[in-house]
């Protein structure tokens, strides 16, 4: 398989503090890979990078293409789609309008979106800022599929949600996995869950990538050093 | 439909019948009070398409408003005295046809729009107003020492510009001309706001980042959105330089650009006939409190205190509720 992402030695700062400190990552064509750690330990930094929404020393590669010089709207239209944490739905606009703010040529459209997430299909009309978190959730999810990306990624996609519907959005990520054959970066805390989904994990400690493998050779005594499981 | 569509039939019942009524009752300052409002609420469509889609708090357009005002009166004195505008490299006349001028305005006003957004788009906030602001008086005071073109005193126009099939001077006629332009600019708008381009302007305005990891650039959004807006005002410019048939550089005043401001605050920021409504308030204010006190634009005060204050969606927002996140 073809690395499809793949980061090199990656640092960054916010102003004259350090948050990452050198992390490695590749993720093949049509993998799930699982971006884990604790609160703090740069996993958003991370995803803010590989997005260019903040300056990063090292090698980022998209499908060859060197990310370094692109501003940010200009590596997502590489096929870059990200769902960001907190979501942040653009509250003024209907859940239709939402995706159309968003949509380029190919498979993903509204009805696509709409079969995948019922709820955003009934609730098309509906203001983004009227819908619960959940929706929200899975609209940011819609709104990012809309771009026709060649790699989704995922920041806390099912924090602070429902049981019922953090399992709406990982039997939908499951579905993606599945039917579609997209590449996925899933930063998640959830264990139990990102197994079902996940191929291969990366953990981040204190800003660097220190264990790297097939999610199933994660070994217990790293999970629960690491991810407190 | 829903009841800001109603207010907004009533509004164009009103813009329809109002002056109809004043033809068959011999009432001609009416016609000519409504083209004023007509006019205005053109000028300040433009700037809704800036302010009120894109959040962008432009206070220097004004300057496309002199921009098409002076558009039509250079070329209407040139054409007026029999002498060129240019002769080097080519000779260039004047014109008395309004399509050639207001496609001169509009074109002029949208390059100056472009060559300005292009600058002051880098800023946001109050730097974006200051920006704005201090464009605005730039080319006022150039106005104001443009000798060629009566300085300070302005520029009159003897007889309005000609349109074919028209007579302008005929104040209904003129004004059915300024309406229909009015309504295709409103149409115009409400086709923007619900294409793919508006509703990521209108993201952008609310989440700038997240339209980045979407693949759109704000900044361009904004660009070609506040060079729409520009060549807009500055037809409405040309329109009012052609109603008053004078021109001058309190066209570029600061001033004005407030007023444009407070017509869409008036109306409803980002509502569809808001900037109509706040208009025609202004100039009926303006008439009827004007010719009672000097100091009417005190009780014009209290009345935008009063919205702002108590009905963030204007006058529409009033009537038809359904609060926007932006009012």
């Amino acid at each position: 398989m073809s690395a499809l992402l793949s980061l090199k030695n990656i640092t960054a700062h916010y102003g004259a503090s350090q948050a990452l400190f050198g992390v490695d990552l590749t993720l093949n064509q049509g993998e799930v890979l699982a971006l884990m750690g604790r609160n703090g330990m740069g996993k958003s930094t991370t995803i803010k990078c590989i997005c260019r929404m903040l300056a990063a020393k090292g090698e980022i590669r998209f499908d060859g293409t060197d990310l370094a010089p692109l501003p940010s709207h200009k590596a997502a239209r590489l096929g870059i789609g990200l769902v960001p944490e907190g979501r942040r739905c653009f509250a003024d606009l209907t859940v239709s309008e939402n995706l159309m703010a968003s949509a380029r040529p190919g498979a993903w459209d509204q009805a696509a979106v709409g079969s995948l997430f019922p709820r955003l299909a009934e609730r098309h009309a509906q203001r983004a800022a009227s819908l619960s978190g959940g929706e929200q959730q899975m609209l940011a999810i819609g709104r990012a599929l809309m771009t026709n990306p060649r790699l989704l990624i995922l920041d806390e996609a099912t924090e602070g949600l429902a049981p019922l519907i953090r399992q709406e959005i990982w039997d939908a990520i499951g579905r993606l996995k599945r039917d579609s054959g997209l590449s996925i970066l899933i930063v998640d805390k959830s264990l139990k869950e990102l197994r079902q989904v996940a191929d291969t994990a990366v953990i981040l400690d204190k800003g660097t990538s220190i264990w790297a493998d097939r999610l199933e050779n994660l070994p217990t005594d790293l999970a629960h050093k690491h991810l407190g499981i | 439909m829903t009841r800001e569509s109603y207010v907004n039939l009533a509004c164009l019942a009103g813009l329809i019948l109002i002056p109809l009524w004043a033809h068959v009752s011999d009432e001609p300052f009416t016609i000519t009070l409504a083209t004023r409002a007509v006019i205005l609420a053109l000028a300040a469509l433009g700037l809704n398409i800036a302010l009120g889609i894109g959040g962008l708090v432009s206070f220097g357009h004004a300057v496309f408003f002199g921009i098409g005002g002076y558009a039509m009166g250079i070329l209407a004195h040139h054409a007026q005295n029999y002498t060129p505008i240019a002769e080097w490299p080519f000779l260039i006349e004047g014109t008395k046809s309004m399509p050639i001028i207001w496609l001169l305005a509009t074109v002029v006003s949208g390059i100056v729009a472009f060559l300005i957004g292009l600058l002051s788009l880098r800023t946001t906030g109050v730097y974006f107003i200051m920006i704005t602001l201090a464009f605005g008086q730039m080319l006022f005071f150039f106005s104001i020492s443009w000798a060629e073109y009566g300085g300070e005193d302005g520029l009159a126009i003897y007889v309005r510009n000609g349109f074919p099939g028209l007579n302008t001077l005929v104040p209904l006629q003129f004004y059915g001309l300024c309406l229909a332009i009015l309504l295709l600019a409103l149409a115009f708008q409400w086709r923007l706001a619900k294409s793919p381009f508006g509703l990521a302007l209108n993201a952008a305005r609310q989440v700038p980042n997240r339209v980045k990891a979407v693949g759109l650039n704000p900044f361009k959004l904004q660009l070609v959105a506040f060079t729409i807006s520009g060549m807009i005002t500055g037809l409405a410019g040309a329109l009012f330089a052609d109603l008053n048939r004078f021109v001058s550089p309190t066209m570029f005043s600061w001033q004005l650009s407030g007023e444009f401001i407070v017509f869409i605050i008036i109306g409803g920021t980002a509502r569809l006939f808001g900037p109509v409504i706040g208009a025609a308030l202004f100039v009926i204010i303006e008439h009827v409190l004007g010719g009672i006190s000097d100091y009417w634009h005190i009780w014009f005060g209290f009345l935008l205190l009063g919205i702002v204050l108590f009905g963030k969606g204007g006058v529409i927002g009033l009537l038809a509720g359904g609060a926007k996140a932006h009012d």
